[in-house]
């Protein structure tokens, strides 16, 4: 029996002629990547040592990644001082991946490790933050851990004791209906699998609507992959992926693609033909909760939020931008954008959406994480509705529990700050 | 014997049991204090030190799921709860083993709150139902994480062999 494309990478990451699901493996990490939770990392980090008599030291200063995107600029003068400490131990250990709150370099951790090139096809990625499964949209297998974790990790340079994961294979054909992209097949995928039908498992996506679809796709897959339990997503890395970590991360050298083998052992095999998709809307309090636009259209709207590491990429802000060009946002309603990265927000400044969007009467933020998780501005009233590109609605998730939470694609979002209402872009479209 | 002072349903989120608003706060010290910020009556009980140790919270399927966040496991651990859920998400389950706070997953759970129950071999067993119910056993690999104590003590002993082969 082959190897699915996870397999390979672990089977790489040990030495080890091959590995399969069940396995138990210390594979060694390329990239451990944490964000403001790093101050809890470095304490962690700091007991590890205590009563060795040696001096904490990280495995591999290169390989860490530490990006403040949570809470920037600081909320409080809690997270200032956990900024602070980070900030010093990056210093000291010449830790020289540290985005710090910048509008030139800075933004989401999910962005900037795909914009900047630290992450490469094959590489075994961890990340103190759930959605690090993003990354397994440039072919690396990347997923989420906690921050003693990583303090471990830090200390040994690699994963102590990983369960080699199964894997479902996602089959998607099909072109996608005008206004329906990547965000609606993942919500679609995550309402047929329910948020733990993919639990302790592996997505692989292959499909011809895969393999078109950019990068800045593929990233909003595998980003809400863990939406469905998984431990991480994975699009295995193709001509595309190439043409991104050439032309967007600017890496120069030799890539090396990993390929699941044809006979590879899946669990089960998922099938989806998105030419006759609707947008998909998750409705409070679950991301399971699925449903197409046309159920849940007419709902009042009090904020539309778009970005996120889920929405957040330029060509999520082109579409949003596309809709509410020389149109207002509805009285009684706000729209919160908030970009991916610097990168993001300059480009967009350039084309012109940034001047759409504040003409329309939507406030541009800062990149950042904040209204995603209720941490840092844009809170709910009680009894208010949010529509959002971002890839949660827990009860209690933009910070207020007495309020609700959808989750739409941009285009969804932008054409209901237009009305005030849940609206089907594909109404009133050319 | 351990009694269930709190029973919750099927995919709880890290968000509901340390909200987003409170992760400034990481260190397992001062966690504990927003523990279910978001379900006030029962925050206010732990807080007000009504909980004894060794209390279980059960739940259906999925207990922990969403984000990463350590602080869902160590505010729960702070007050040495247990908790008995049908199912885990994989990062809190890992997150409560690397910081040794008491977690069964038990596929066929049935419990009310007030119902006592006691862990008996592999077992849970409903003292009040009568009824008992097989946990899943830990896979081996994170068993020798709860036997050394903990992720920290696990990783210190592996530390120290590494650096015993480098200077060997």
């Amino acid at each position: 029996m082959g190897l699915t494309i996870v397999e390979k990478i672990l089977a790489r990451a040990t030495d080890l002629a091959e590995v399969h699901a069940g396995d138990v493996l210390e594979p060694r990490v390329d990239l451990a990547m944490s964000h403001e939770n790093a101050a809890l990392v470095i304490n962690q980090f700091h007991e590890v040592y205590q009563g060795t008599g040696r001096t904490p030291r990280p495995w591999d200063p290169s390989r860490i990644a530490v990006i403040f995107d949570h809470r920037v600029p600081a909320e409080s003068p809690k997270t200032a001082t956990n900024q602070k400490k980070v900030r010093e131990f990056v210093a000291e250990h010449g830790i020289a991946r540290f985005h710090d709150v910048r509008g030139d370099t800075g933004g989401i951790c999910h962005q900037i490790l795909p914009e900047c090139g630290y992450v490469r096809p094959g590489q075994v990625v961890v990340g103190t933050d759930s959605h690090t499964t993003t990354h397994g949209a440039l072919g690396a297998f990347a997923f989420g851990i906690g921050a003693t974790e990583m303090a471990s990790v830090w200390a040994l340079g690699v994963a102590v004791n990983v369960e080699v994961p199964k894997t479902i294979k996602v089959v998607v054909t099909g072109r996608f209906p005008h206004y329906v992209g990547p965000k609606d097949l993942i919500l679609h995928l995550i309402g047929r699998l329910t948020a733990q039908g993919a639990n302790f498992r592996v997505l692989e996506f292959h499909g011809e609507t895969i393999q078109r679809m950019p990068t800045s796709g593929r990233l909003v897959l595998c980003n809400m992959a863990v939406e469905a339990g998984a431990t991480s997503g994975i699009v295995p890395a193709d001509g595309e992926t190439i043409r991104y970590l050439r032309e967007e991360s600017g890496i120069r050298g030799p890539i090396i693609a990993v390929a699941p083998d044809a006979d590879a052992a899946y669990e089960r095999v998922v099938t989806i033909d998105v030419s006759r998709l609707e947008p998909q809307i998750a409705c409070p309090h679950t991301v399971d909760n699925v449903k197409p636009v046309g159920d849940v259209e007419g709902i009042r709207v009090h904020q539309v939020v778009v970005g996120s590491c889920t929405n957040g990429r330029l060509d999520d802000l082109a579409e949003a931008a596309s809709l509410i060009r020389g149109k207002k946002v509805a009285a009684g309603t706000r729209m919160l954008v908030f970009p991916a990265s610097g990168r993001v927000w300059s480009d967009a400044l350039a084309r012109g959406y940034i001047g759409d969007f504040m003409a329309a009467g939507a406030v541009v933020m800062n990149a950042g994480c904040g209204p995603c998780l209720g941490v840092h501005e844009g809170a709910l009233g009680d009894g208010e509705t949010a529509l959002s590109t971002t890839n949660r609605n827990f009860k209690g998730r933009m910070g207020n529990p007495k309020s609700e939470v959808y989750l739409c694609s941009p285009a969804v979002a932008a054409a209901s700050a237009v009305t005030g209402v849940l609206t089907d872009p594909r109404k009133g479209a050319r | 014997m351990s009694r269930v002072v709190l029973l919750l349903g099927d995919d709880v989120s890290t968000d509901l049991v340390y909200p987003g608003r409170f992760m400034a706060t990481v260190l397992p010290s001062e966690t504990p204090r927003h523990a279910f910020a978001d379900h006030a009556a029962f925050n206010a009980k732990l807080v007000a030190g009504e909980v004894p140790p060794g209390s279980v919270v059960a739940a259906g399927g999925n207990f922990g799921c969403g984000s990463s966040r350590e602080q869902a496991a160590s505010c729960l651990k702070g007050y040495d709860l247990v908790i008995v859920a049908r199912s885990f998400a994989r990062i809190f389950l890992q997150n409560a083993i690397n910081l040794g706070l008491k977690v069964v997953p038990c596929p066929g759970l049935e419990a009310k709150e007030g119902d006592d129950l006691a862990f008996e071999g592999g077992k849970v067993v409903n003292r009040t139902s009568g009824k008992s119910f097989t946990a899943e056993p830990m896979p081996k690999a994170r068993q020798a994480i709860l036997d050394a104590g903990g992720l920290i003590p696990y990783t210190r002993k592996k530390l120290m062999q590494m650096a015993d082969r480098k200077d060997a």
